[in-house]
């Protein structure tokens, strides 16, 4: 069921949805665009395409805190970290970013289930909004993925004067039950036209025609061992911008902090561009930048999809080719590779 | 001692003393029974020019409200130059705790030598003083280093 | 200027004069140059670009070439010769192992900035003029190349060379000396109540992600191995853990490029959050300038820096509280 609501009256929408459950959605804060807590001060920017950091954090945070430990009296105890038992809703996603959402689901809910993120995921509803103005970075289309029409728990559209509203799943119905005083009910064709324009720029966009075959159809070897990766990885600067702002990068590394009293374990987001990644009591098994470089991509392209139903864990939201300071990307690797369309 | 009145807040204080004048003076100011206050923990130092940037840092994760660091006069450095090389260090680096907005009463640089125990009873005393004006650091802090 | 530099790379790939050129490798999407290195004459002919999207400083990547086998043509702006002057200095590069030619600069564009203009979906931009032309996919823009420069061209050095071999395109167009004084918004920082800038560095580092995009493009930062990557030490490289760690590693950051740093800008035209980490830099190039005479990193490879020298006369510690707000 289609509903609408009007754009400039949105405030009083996320008021509503603030009043049952945290919200989250894209704030601007001293320049730049993030997914945050809303608050009636808060500065909601739905126009950027896309936030610096994905919605990643809303359910596997850069760091979380595991348990702490305290030493009283020569007792010690262990306190583990509540799990989240609040709903909350992701306002503002990107179809590419609700796709990365599943790519996440099938790491961490597999057995063994991560009970952190499973907590976080149980929790929350998704409204995603559909990309108006797709931009050159942009090739979710590649990866199978309609951004004119996302696939969350609720998709919205912006057309005209109004923001269009629907369900798509039980959770999206609930949240539509708890704002329906906001919403009027509209006509399913209102979005037709914007949906027609959308796919059409997308059609136009340079990256949108690429070719993954060759990353199914090579020997995992021979990709492996081609001796492309060593001319590619040289302008990589080893900094963790790619993965940090990549919504499907799931690596962690778990680390102690030593708090006043005792010992804090938490786990924060680790990066296969590092030199500690992956290191062990003996070393570490990737010794050159290079190597590391190769992991990154031969995850995402190769590994990824043979463990998951030829599943790709790139979704073309295109952070890491605007952020990169080398100006190296994925898709850079997917044309040098074989890729090209 | 002036604690009593202020009980609710207890600063904690750091002081980086060098080993050949400053810790001395500490010693002297000790065995001539002036007093400081308890919240001063001294840090033994061989040379101010050993205390780096992040020392002083750390020791404002670590719970300090405030960090002095004591060493030599200016050209009696028991190697030489050290202590000069400290005084452009701590010059810069608190200049740019100011800059970030850290107040500048939290650090302080005090040259004191191995036969100025007054001296270092009476930079101690006021430094804690300026503490208590200033109240908790929460502009250096690191809320797992807190009690919780 | 893009012809000229490659034909002239060509002839010293040719008569063996270096065995690979460092230069700037044509990106897709017609600003996402990338720095490589070219082994050949066709690969320079394919590949090799030249324009106002070369922003990467190529001096940080001879720190890495400068200990292979051979010699290395590297191109360098103007002020990318400061980073490399000042590595020289600190023994990271063989002087001998590289070939050097200066290229002309007009000031290099700021993506972020044309994006923020509004204009999206970009094919091309056509950068010749005084006004971009930006092919897009909602049609064609217009903006002019002044308001789309990086923040370090806004307080660019000027168009001298500080070390070369020779010098390709140098002072062609107009030689634009600083255009605003670089220390402006210091100043304005500066002159904040305490709590005022408190709020602002606060708001500015909180969007730290620990990327380490600017310690690893900066050329001054060239620790083998940098404190923040110890594993004998409870602060992580990586993690956003709390505030203080945002505070703490770029402090310390600066405070270790303190007098080695020549301002080249990369820290603030990598970071993903848009970070203003120069105004740190700056902060500090302020004060050794008003405490301990001008001094300017990577001008020359013989004198000592500010913070590996000193005078009896020094300001005391002191003068920070004394100083005041001016």
């Amino acid at each position: 069921m289609m509903y609408k609501i009007d754009q400039a009256r949105l405030g009083e929408l996320f008021a509503a949805i603030a009043e049952k459950k945290d919200l989250f959605l894209p704030v601007k804060k001293a320049d730049q665009t993030d997914f945050a807590l809303w608050t009636k001060e808060a500065e909601v920017d739905l126009d950027t395409l896309r936030t610096v950091k994905s919605p990643k954090d809303c359910f596997f945070p850069q760091s979380e805190t595991l348990y702490n430990t305290s030493l009283e009296e020569g007792k010690l105890s262990i306190d583990a970290a509540a799990l989240c038992d609040r709903d909350f809703v992701v306002f503002g996603m990107r179809a590419c970013d609700v796709q990365a959402v599943k790519v996440l689901d099938n790491v961490f809910l597999a057995d063994p289930v991560d009970t952190y993120y499973a907590a976080r995921r149980e929790h929350a509803v998704l409204v995603a909004g559909a990309c108006h103005e797709p931009e050159e970075t942009c090739f979710c289309k590649v990866f199978g993925i309609d951004a004119a029409a996302p696939a969350a728990d609720v998709a919205t559209w912006r057309v005209g004067e109004a923001l269009y509203w629907k369900a798509l799943t039980k959770k999206g119905e609930a949240l539509s039950e708890v704002v329906k005083e906001h919403l009027t009910p509209a006509e399913e064709s209102a979005v037709e036209e914007a949906q027609t324009q959308i796919r059409s720029i997308i059609d136009k966009l340079p990256y949108s025609h690429l070719k993954l075959d060759v990353f199914k159809e090579t020997p995992m070897m021979e990709l492996f061992d081609s001796d492309r990766w060593e001319e590619m990885y040289k302008p990589c600067l080893a900094c963790g911008t790619c993965t940090f702002v990549c919504p499907t990068c799931q690596c962690y590394d778990i680390r102690d902090f030593k708090t006043k009293d005792g010992v804090q374990r938490y786990r924060c987001w680790d990066s296969c561009m590092y030199s500690d990644f992956t290191m062990m009591a003996h070393g570490n098994m990737r010794t050159s930048q290079m190597q590391r470089f190769r992991q990154r991509f031969m995850h995402k392209l190769v590994y990824y999809p043979d463990n998951y139903e030829g599943m790709f864990s790139c979704v073309g939201c295109g952070r890491c080719v605007s952020k990169c300071p080398a100006a190296l990307n994925i898709v850079k690797v997917i044309k040098t590779m074989g890729g090209e369309g | 001692m002036q604690v009593e009145n202020k009980k609710e807040f207890q600063p904690k204080i750091v002081a980086f003393c060098c080993n050949w004048c400053s810790y001395a003076g500490a010693d002297l100011a000790g065995s001539s029974r002036l007093a400081y206050p308890a919240d001063v923990k001294i840090i033994r130092v061989p040379c101010s020019c050993r205390v780096n940037p992040m020392f002083i840092l750390r020791a404002f994760q670590r719970g300090a409200d405030g960090v002095i660091m004591c060493g030599c006069h200016p050209g009696d450095c028991h190697y030489t130059t050290g202590n000069y090389y400290a005084r452009r260090r701590m010059t810069l680096l608190f200049s740019m705790l100011d800059y970030l907005g850290v107040e500048h009463g939290r650090t302080r640089v005090e040259w004191v030598s191995a036969a100025e125990g007054v001296k270092f009873s009476t930079v101690m005393n006021e430094f804690v003083e300026k503490i208590y004006s200033l109240g908790e650091n929460v502009r250096l802090e690191d809320l797992r280093c807190k009690e919780s | 200027m893009q012809r000229e530099l490659m034909n002239r790379a060509k002839e010293l790939l040719i008569d063996e004069t270096v065995v690979r050129v460092l230069g700037w490798k044509k990106g897709d999407l017609g600003y996402n140059h990338e720095p490589a290195y070219f082994d050949s004459p066709e690969e320079l002919e394919e590949n090799f670009v030249y324009d106002a999207f070369c922003g990467a400083n190529l001096s940080k990547y001879m720190i890495e070439a400068g200990k292979q086998e051979g010699k290395t043509l590297v191109f360098l702006k103007p002020c990318d010769t400061y980073s490399f002057n000042q590595l020289l200095k600190e023994h990271r590069i063989k002087r001998e192992n590289t070939y050097i030619i200066g290229v002309g600069c007009r000031g290099n564009l700021d993506i972020d900035k044309i994006k923020a203009a509004g204009i999206k979906g970009i094919e091309s931009v056509d950068a010749d003029g005084d006004m971009l032309k930006v092919k897009t996919v909602y049609g064609e823009k217009e903006m002019p190349f002044e308001e789309a420069l990086l923040e370090r061209c806004l307080a660019c050095k000027g168009k001298t060379h500080m070390v070369y071999d020779e010098l390709i395109g140098a002072g062609e167009k107009e030689e634009a000396g600083p255009k605003g004084n670089r220390f402006d918004r210091v100043s304005e920082l500066e002159s904040l109540s305490p709590e005022e800038r408190f709020a602002f560095w606060r708001s500015e580092l909180s969007k730290c992600i620990r990327c380490n995009a600017c310690r690893n493009a900066c050329p001054a930062c060239s620790c083998l191995k940098c404190v923040f990557d110890s594993n004998q030490f409870d602060s992580n490289q990586k993690a956003n853990a709390d505030t203080f760690e945002e505070q703490m590693f770029h402090i310390i950051r600066a405070f270790h490029v303190a007098g080695r740093c020549t301002d080249c800008g990369e820290c603030s035209r990598v970071c993903p959050q848009g970070i203003p980490l120069h105004l740190l830099n700056r902060k500090f190039i302020k004060d050794i300038n008003t405490l301990y005479g001008e001094y300017q990193a990577g001008e020359d490879t013989d004198s000592l820096a500010p913070l590996t020298n000193y005078t009896f006369e020094d300001a005391e510690p002191g003068i920070v509280a004394e100083r005041g707000r001016k």
